[in-house]
């Protein structure tokens, strides 16, 4: 058995952090059977992206990042598909096939896992330093066995980052910190390691609206610092248009749309995407009636044939009832960029035309009307103050490489659009 | 309708008196909606809570069509119990898990005698199972609660509060916990409630974007550590916040559109830790986070609750200004 391809990659293009091959995710419910979870999921994530998994509950999405660092319970299998993680040292993985004690190696220093909810995360009868000291002996690379002062050093030096006081917070237990204090204890400790890929599930949820926004400009400050890539799990919208640089919607357990923020948000073409965009309310201007999305996704044991989302679409045709559609690229990209729909009506003119599955400020490229500015209908709390204040945060991943190539894909985009 | 008179609740603790909720003045009207935002911890549910007589309040009042609810007798009170309903925050707690649907649904009914027999009881549930469009209504009277979704769970729970025709329905956080296209359609099923009987709604989220959508016609108070500290009609709230601490939660949301979440300008806080309510600060109790905060008068009285800018607002420095 050779789990590891050591393939060396040339320096110049260190090509994908994160490779997801044709992946498979199920869950033993039987001695014969099974349920798959997660079906034929593949994407590239390159070095310093940022990717939104969005999709309603049961869609797939912790599955599918529990599956990439092979943290499913037990009864979890991921039967099919290659994960290929180029490491530090530059060598490639297959995270599917790694043996134990390779795998606990990967875990934390290539890889880690930031878990949804905040409050079950940590071992209550443990103190956050316990935690540490614990990820720290589990994880470091063998050899490198620290004194427990040296850990809780470094320990300190982490929770300055997320903006705690060490002091308080190491020799805490998790029920003396608020909800805020522990998912960000709990980032912490996921960049202990230093990781070059960071997977959250929910970060934000069932947390205040303001410990979310420090939270969330945290997020983006700490990525720019230290260069990791992020793949996070949310049902909130409003968190995936802010954090990510990429969105993938799940339903049913397949990817169904990817391409970057923009695409997703201002040219979504897979109805799923756009029934989900448009039932969020947004808070500024003026009240906009979210569309209701009846129903709920499919059983995974008894998924329709055809299209998963026909039964719930509101423009499928009698075709979707009895054809899988293919994730189509419906504008390539490099970076794994590409805006791609499992969607049979994916390029129809008549669906995409006025922008109707879509918002009002949809600008279809093939039917380019002038766009004076998108963010122009909700102008009025969106100044554009000049010299834009520090307080706007970074734009997330305007230094990082592949990020910043996504920013002058859509910068691109932009001028080509007629001008106003 | 129902209104709240200086209602103050205070927890006595080891720790020393926790002020949960520091005298507030409410009004639910008939066929309005009033919506409490407000973080954790700020009094939203100890609020409701009272009004719902669930909590008899430590001081001041809670009046029912202009009655005190403390001083009601057992006749007034069966029909308190019976107009002002409750919806709780999560379904997967609020149903007992070993009655059926049509069980759950019709206790009340059964209770308080609004039915004669099984079957009459039987032909109610399925009316109110429509009326919250869990259709067909007879698939879902024999189920028991684990075979059903959050957001059926949840529809569940609000026909259960519409079998007493409740004139006030309070709603606490009833649709956090539900998928956004979910809480969409729960969202509408109970706006047609308000429309269609009149029912007024107190309604309690810390989503400002929900608020907005169900509370637009209505009014929303904005509480902040046991006070009210904004209230006004949504429109003017929303869109034009001018305490503080409303314009830091309003900037605070993330939109759901990429260009705007990079452009929008934020409220900067001096400091993202909520005081203790057992050590309140001195004078305003936002002051120590409060970006307008000025030298004089923040830190050393209380601001009061005036009328100022069309809304009642909690702040020196507005309304000062």
């Amino acid at each position: 058995m050779s789990p590891v391809n050591d393939l060396p990659t040339t320096p110049d293009d260190p090509g994908p952090l994160l490779s997801v091959r044709g992946v498979d995710v199920g869950y033993r419910t039987g001695r014969r059977t099974q349920v798959t979870a997660v079906h034929d999921v593949s994407f590239d994530l390159h070095p310093g992206q940022s990717m939104a998994l969005v999709g309603e509950s049961g869609c797939g999405k912790t599955t599918l990042g529990l599956g990439l660092l092979r943290l499913l319970p037990r009864s979890g299998v991921v039967p099919k598909g290659e994960i290929l993680f180029r490491r530090k040292d530059g060598t490639r993985v297959d995270v599917r096939t790694l043996e134990k004690e390779k795998l606990r190696r990967f875990r934390w220093n290539e890889a880690a896992m930031v878990f949804q909810g905040a409050m079950n995360a940590f071992n209550p009868v443990l103190r956050i330093e316990e935690h540490f000291l614990d990820t720290f002996r589990a994880h470091e690379r063998a050899g490198r066995r620290r004194p427990r002062k040296e850990i809780l050093e470094r320990s300190a030096e982490l929770l300055e980052m997320v903006r705690l006081d060490p002091a308080r917070v190491l020799g805490s237990y998790p029920h003396e910190l608020s909800g805020g204090m522990r998912q960000r204890s709990l980032i912490a400790l996921a960049l202990a390691l230093r990781p070059q890929l960071i997977i959250l599930d929910e970060p934000t949820t069932a947390l205040d609206i303001l410990t979310q926004r420090s939270i969330v400009e945290r997020l983006a400050e700490l990525r720019e610092e230290l260069r990791f890539s992020m793949v996070f799990i949310t049902h909130d919208l409003g968190l995936a248009a802010e954090l990510a640089d990429r969105v993938g919607t799940m339903y049913a357990g397949r990817l169904i749309e990817t391409g970057t923020t923009r695409d997703i948000f201002y040219r979504s073409r897979h109805p799923y995407t756009s029934a989900l965009i448009n039932a969020v309310p947004p808070v500024v201007g003026d009240l906009h009636v979210p569309e209701s999305l009846p129903g709920g996704p499919p059983s995974l044991n008894a998924l329709p044939p055809g299209c998963s989302f026909a039964p719930r679409c509101a423009h499928a045709l009698d075709v979707c009832t009895t054809t899988r559609p293919t994730l189509d690229v419906l504008q390539h990209r490099g970076a794994g960029l590409s805006h791609t729909a499992a969607c049979l009506r994916s390029t129809d003119a008549e669906l995409h035309a006025e922008g109707s599955p879509v918002i009002d400020r949809t600008v279809n490229p093939a039917h380019a009307e002038p766009r004076p500015d998108d963010t122009a209908p909700r102008a009025a709390s969106t100044v554009g103050h000049a010299g834009a204040p520090a307080s706007t945060g970074p734009a997330p991943g305007s230094v990082l490489d592949a990020a910043s190539a996504a920013e002058a894909v859509e910068a691109d985009e932009r001028r080509a659009q007629p001008p106003c | 309708m129902l209104t709240l008179r200086g209602a103050q609740q205070v927890f006595r603790t080891a720790r020393g008196d926790v002020p949960a909720v520091a005298g507030v003045d409410l009004d639910v009207r008939p066929g309005q909606v009033l919506c409490l935002v407000g973080e954790s911890g700020c009094g939203k549910t100890t609020t409701a809570r009272m009004a719902a007589a669930l909590s008899s309040p430590t001081a001041g009042e809670v009046l029912f069509r202009g009655r005190d609810v403390a001083t009601m007798d057992r006749g007034e009170r069966a029909a308190f119990r019976r107009s002002v309903q409750y919806i709780h925050q999560d379904p997967y707690a609020s149903l007992n898990p070993v009655r059926t649907v049509f069980s759950t649904v019709s206790a009340g009914l059964r209770r308080h005698k609004l039915v004669k027999d099984r079957h009459e009881a039987r032909r109610v549930t399925i009316e109110l199972l429509e009326r919250v469009e869990l259709t067909p209504a007879e698939d879902y009277l024999d189920k028991y609660p684990h075979q059903m979704s959050g957001g059926q769970r949840q529809r569940v729970a609000v026909a259960r509060a519409l079998a007493m025709e409740p004139e006030v329905i309070i709603a606490d956080e009833s649709t956090s916990m539900l998928d956004v296209s979910i809480r969409v359609s729960l969202l509408n099923t109970l706006g047609r409630l308000r429309d269609d009987l009149g029912v007024s709604f107190l309604f309690i989220t810390h989503d400002l974007a929900v608020a907005k959508y169900f509370a637009w016609r209505g009014e929303i108070a904005v509480m902040y550590l046991g006070k009210v500290v904004e209230h006004g009609p949504t429109p003017q709230v929303v869109n034009d916040p001018r305490h503080p601490y409303t314009q830091a939660l309003i900037s605070a949301v993330c939109e759901p559109d990429p260009d705007l979440a990079r452009t929008k300008e934020r409220v900067r806080l001096r400091s993202s830790d909520i005081p203790d309510l057992t050590d309140l600060p001195p004078g305003c109790d936002f002051h120590p986070r409060c970006p307008l905060y000025a030298e004089g008068s923040c830190d050393t009285e209380r601001p009061p609750l005036v009328r100022s800018h069309d809304r009642l607002l909690a702040c020196h420095v507005v309304t000062r200004g």
